[in-house]
């Protein structure tokens, strides 16, 4: 088992170099001065070349990635106008922008899509696998009717016009809920709760078709198995063979999707974000691109790529605890 | 007349919907199949019945309805059928549950997939028997479920009783399964094709099993199996079933001794005998020349600690127009053999010779030459065609990857082959799902003999089908090598069958050859022990006809 998740996670590292090496490489070759957007309209050819100096953006890119890797690993010194600015170990080196330190970027805006991903992720897991359960037991009954409808009415609606609804609805019209203004978890958790309620629904709502969908033909699958039809025959009843025989090989594929989406939420819920105007780092991202913000991107990248290369990872292991027959090697 | 049957059924008739979707029962009698049709039987306390007929003959089906598993399922159930007193069709739901397990318990085929996969195989019984048990709790109903283990034969059951069912072997799921049926102390076991999934051996001491807890418990008995063998061995009383009816229903030996019925008659005379000798079709010659031959073969899967050798020092000569059969238990190493024959498989030592060159290293590439001439039959005719695809498509398959003949040609010769092993030219453009089990293994035999091979590996190529099935295609086999002087490798764990193919016969055990020689050699002065062990474990239709004194069926 050590020895896998070693494996596993030197696996990770490599996709994830990988992953950064690319980004180096399709900013080298994409058009575009990040010197002249860094310094702004007004500055004159020699003031810009002078950015690009400071910014190491004369030397070769293999040698601005070395020193990105050299920064992750042991740190890095910056010499500013007045003195030497030391960035600490994860490094990402500064933001071409504002000098800001990437890392002190990341490390304030990751709580809030973190928030995001996790409550989205229970949203569609709940409604999703709920309203999947619901349609494979019980077709035709008006609950899972409605459930069906409403999961996707959430996926086909983009989460811009949904979120908006939701908005409209829930704090303009209904003023049940104040317009979300993101609250971090450690400051109030029940203000953070009340204002994450309306992203996590809208993204949620956003996944949960295909959750339900998921949810009801595995477990459909797992009901028509042989082993099924021998507790049937042994008297056991309905529920018992659902909660105690069907379900756990049903959410098998549930866990492995679930995981792949949690990752992916890191870098894919961008348009919730700016809907509620989270502070998270798909904002930052998205920023960083058009300004060609370098550090900023190669950094927030490592980030989401790091999520779903570990999501998938603990799916793995979950899928192995769940079924003694999976050996991991 | 014993004044209460412990099983009553009268007039029994299972119906299912037609076609697809559930919309096309809305009629009572319109767009229904038929599977039971009007079954009437009764069984004492005690006694053991087989149903017996071909597949789709409704016994299964009729066996459901025992313990009213067609219930919710769609299908039409009229008659009346009684279980030890109880009305299985008026009871409601809590009844019938009592009475599943509780009264009359059911043994399943294939015991992989009939136990839970995630589950220890004691929890499994544990559950099965508190069902049963209410008062029980979970340490007693553990170690009930241990306590039957061990019954059934399972050594140091109580430690085993924490594995899964992976963990087990076939036979072991087999007795776990019976084991299940024990713990509820039921008056009747139903045992669907207990044995059709497992080895001659174990199959021999699952019967015996089966035999000695009927003594001991004094429980009823239905066996329901297309193996007249199997029946002949462990019951009273036959029942043959076709398309849904009873055809003949009486005393074991009556039956089994002297058919009444034509269709018993056939069912019968097409059960392959291990006493039958090869019929040698006239003309042919078993001293051609040598095709294939391999030395030493031996073959490796997984690396490391893992390393699990499959087939170890095998030596074997096929000569052209002769058939080799190889017999052996499941996991002795008989099909990899076979695969590395043909080159499906690289060996991982030894050497192969076709026709006197080496092609047991050869790459991909250099192969292409041999492809055509080397070609393979599958068991399982309904997993080796691709279902998406018409049949005419891919018997071609192997023609176009030849790349020898126009697309005119290869219609006209797929064509041809069809009609070769007995099938309607016409049938071209039809797809799999539209034919038997039988129609489907002759299209897999039709496209080994498109690119015209020297030399066919027929992999278990009958066990997935009937008796009578099972005959036309042995047949079909036999004049095929006739006709074209093919060689055959035929690969089975059917010891009858193999020898009525074969001219050679090479057994198998834990991937060595163990015994090899001319078939009748082989089968009448079988000169290993594992041989004899095999042949002994063989059930015969003759036991109970000759006790009874009647001389085999014609």
């Amino acid at each position: 088992m050590t020895g896998y998740l070693l494996r596993r996670l030197a696996g990770a590292l490599a996709v994830v170099l990988v992953l950064t090496a690319v980004v180096y490489a399709t900013f080298y070759i994409a058009p575009g001065d990040p010197a002249r957007l860094a310094c702004g309209p007004r500055c004159n050819p020699e003031q810009i070349a002078q950015v690009r100096a400071q910014l190491s953006l004369d030397d070769p890119v293999h040698t601005q990635y070395w020193h990105f890797l050299q920064g992750l690993v042991t740190g890095h010194d910056y010499s500013t106008g007045a003195g030497v600015l030391h960035c600490d170990a994860p490094c990402f080196g500064l933001s071409y922008q504002n000098n800001q330190q990437v890392t002190d970027m990341l490390v304030e805006r990751l709580p809030a899509t973190a928030s995001l991903a996790v409550g989205a992720m229970a949203v569609w897991l709940l409604l999703g696998t709920g309203t999947g359960l619901l349609s494979a037991l019980r077709r035709g009954g008006i609950t899972e009717r409605v459930l069906t409808w409403l999961t996707l009415a959430g996926t086909a609606t983009p989460v811009f016009i949904s979120g908006l609804g939701l908005l409209m609805l829930f704090c303009a019209y209904l003023a049940w809920l104040p317009f979300p203004t993101y609250v971090p978890l450690t400051d109030d958790p029940e203000q953070w709760a009340w204002n994450m309620l309306l992203p996590w629904a809208a993204l949620g709502l956003l996944e949960s078709a295909k959750y339900a969908r998921l949810t009801r033909s595995s477990l459909l699958e797992t009901l028509a198995e042989d082993h099924i039809r021998t507790f049937r025959a042994y008297g056991a009843t309905e529920r018992s063979l659902v909660g105690r025989h069907a379900l756990r090989g049903a959410v098998a594929p549930v866990i492995a999707l679930s995981a792949a989406d949690f990752g992916s939420m890191f870098g894919n819920a961008v348009l919730t974000e700016m809907m509620f105007g989270l502070p998270g780092i798909g904002q930052l991202l998205v920023h960083a691109t058009t300004t060609l913000d370098l550090p900023v991107v190669v950094a927030v990248v490592t980030v989401t790529g790091t999520a779903v290369v570990l999501a998938n990872i603990v799916a793995d292991v979950l899928h192995a605890a769940a079924d003694r027959r999976v050996v991991l090697r | 007349m014993t004044p209460q049957p412990l099983v009553a059924v009268d007039g029994l008739s299972v119906a299912f919907p037609a076609g697809p979707g559930p919309e096309a029962g809305s009629h009572p009698t319109a767009g229904l199949v038929r599977a039971v049709d009007d079954l009437s039987f009764t069984l004492r306390p005690g006694a053991a019945l087989g149903i017996v007929g071909e597949s789709g003959s409704g016994k299964s089906t009729a066996a459901y309805a025992l313990l009213g598993l067609h219930r919710g399922t769609g299908a039409h159930v009229t008659g009346s059928v009684r279980v030890a007193g109880h009305d299985v069709q008026a009871a409601d739901d809590a009844a019938l549950r009592r009475l599943r397990g509780g009264t009359a318990a059911m043994v399943f085929q294939d015991p992989l997939s009939s136990l839970d996969p995630y589950r220890a195989v004691g929890d499994q019984i544990a559950e099965v028997h508190r069902l049963h048990h209410r008062g029980a709790s979970r340490r007693a109903a553990r170690a009930r479920a241990a306590e039957v283990l061990d019954r059934v034969g399972i050594p140091d059951a109580a430690r085993r009783a924490r594995l899964r069912p992976h963990e087990f072997s076939g036979g072991m799921r087999q007795r776990a399964l019976i084991a299940m049926a024990l713990a509820c102390a039921p008056r009747l076991l139903v045992a669907d094709e207990p044995t059709t999934a497992l080895d001659v051996t174990v199959q021999d001491q699952i019967l015996g099993l089966l035999r000695e807890l009927r003594e001991e418990n004094g429980m009823g008995l239905i066996l329901v199996t297309h193996d007249l063998g199997v029946a002949a061995d462990s019951v009273d009383e036959l029942l043959v079933m076709k398309d849904g009816r009873a055809v003949e229903h009486g005393p074991v030996r009556d039956v089994l001794g002297a058919p009444r019925e034509p269709y018993s008659r056939e069912l019968l005379a097409a059960v392959p005998r291990i006493t039958e000798r090869r019929q040698r079709p006239a003309g042919a010659d078993a001293d051609g020349e040598v095709l294939l031959e391999a030395t030493a073969l031996r073959r490796e899967f997984g690396r490391g600690k893992q390393t699990v050798t499959a087939v170890e020092g095998t030596s074997l000569t096929v000569r052209a127009g002769e058939t080799v059969g190889i017999v052996g238990e499941s996991g002795s190493g008989k099909t990899t053999l076979g695969r590395m024959l043909v080159r499906l498989l690289e060996p991982t030592g030894g050497e192969l010779y076709y026709r006197g060159r080496s092609i047991g290293g050869l790459k991909e590439r250099e192969l292409r030459a041999f492809r055509s001439e080397l070609q393979m039959v599958f068991q399982d005719p309904v997993s080796s065609l691709n279902p998406r695809r018409s049949i005419g498509e891919s018997i071609a398959d192997p023609l176009r990857a030849a790349g020898k003949l126009g697309e005119a040609q290869i219609v006209g010769r797929v064509r041809e082959l069809l009609e070769r092993v007995g099938l309607d030219p016409a049938a071209y453009h039809r797809y799999p799902h539209e034919f038997s089990g039988g129609q489907r293994q002759r299209v897999g035999i039709a496209r080994a003999l498109a690119p015209e091979p020297k030399l066919i590996v027929c992999d278990e190529p009958v066990s997935a089908l009937d008796v009578t099935t099972q005959a036309q295609v042995v047949r079909l086999l036999g004049e095929l090598q006739r006709d074209l002087g093919i060689a055959l490798v035929f690969i089975a764990h059917d010891l009858a069958v193999v020898r009525q193919v074969s001219d050679r016969l090479v057994v198998m055990r834990g991937g060595r050859i163990v015994e090899e020689g001319p078939a009748d050699d082989v089968y009448e002065r079988p000169r290993h022990a594992y041989t004899q062990a095999l042949l002994a474990a063989v059930p015969t239709l003759e036991r109970p006809a000759t006790t009874a004194g009647h001389g085999p069926a014609a």
